[in-house]
């Protein structure tokens, strides 16, 4: 199950049909694109760049992925996430879950998302007509990974 | 030695991205790691504060709680993740 952090774009109909070439058993795939906004907090967001902590950042996705095949049957997923230079309409990530069924792959997808927004080493920084300035953690994505907790003991 | 990481704004703040020291004899935790570097200076002082919201990995591990830390370590701090 590769992760990948690159800053060219990628494209999920490629992923998608990479991921499930040649396997019948994938009976749903379930996928998610963050995306940049044009506006954060209320203030116009021309750009922003993406940082990342090589080596950290890949030991943690894979760990993500690992965490949610261990706790419901996934076939195959993957993770991308882009790193640089990034504007209003671009692609940040993506992540593409495959399972048999659509709850799984429902699940999985929902948990990666949580995870990777609260674990995986990435800063934002973006650049307003204020100036630039580093985005804050938000309690609400802390709340969305700790509800996994609560409802799943593994 | 070990090697000392910084990401994103306390990169910028601290104006240093990595560097190579030698642990002080005192420090064998990252909770004492950080004690040392607040003695560094009053930026070092304010973002290291008690009750501020940072990060700590040790060999590229989240350090959920204070961890040991010993020759060799590869230690980075940054601010809480913003990725996604």
């Amino acid at each position: 199950m590769p992760v990948g952090v690159q800053t060219e774009d990628f494209d999920i109909g490629a992923e998608i049909a990479r991921l499930r070439s040649g396997n019948p058993k994938i009976g749903a795939i379930a996928s998610f694109i963050g995306l940049v906004r044009d506006v954060n907090d209320g203030d116009a967001v021309r750009g922003m760049t993406l940082e990342h902590y090589p080596g950290m950042t890949e030991t943690a996705l894979s760990a993500i992925l690992d965490e949610a095949k261990a706790r419901w049957e996934v076939i195959d997923a993957i993770i991308i996430h882009r790193i640089g230079t990034l504007k209003p309409t671009d692609q940040i990530v993506l992540v593409i879950v495959a399972s048999s069924h659509r709850t799984e792959a429902f699940a999985a997808c929902e948990f990666v998302m949580d995870f990777l927004k609260t674990s995986a080493p990435f800063w934002k920084k973006e650049l307003t007509g204020q100036g630039a300035r580093w985005v804050e953690a938000r309690e609400s994505d802390d709340a969305a990974a700790l509800r996994w907790k609560k409802s799943k003991g593994s | 030695m070990v090697t000392l990481l910084y990401f994103a704004r306390l990169r910028e703040v601290l104006d240093v991205a990595s560097e190579r020291i030698a642990l002080p004899v005192t420090v064998d935790s990252t909770e004492q790691l950080i004690a040392w570097l607040r003695q560094r200076g009053e930026t070092w002082q304010r973002e290291f504060a008690p009750g501020k919201n940072f990060r700590i990995a040790v060999n590229q591990q989240m350090a959920e709680a204070n961890t040991s830390v010993k020759d060799g370590d590869e230690i980075a701090l940054f601010p809480p993740v913003t990725g996604g």
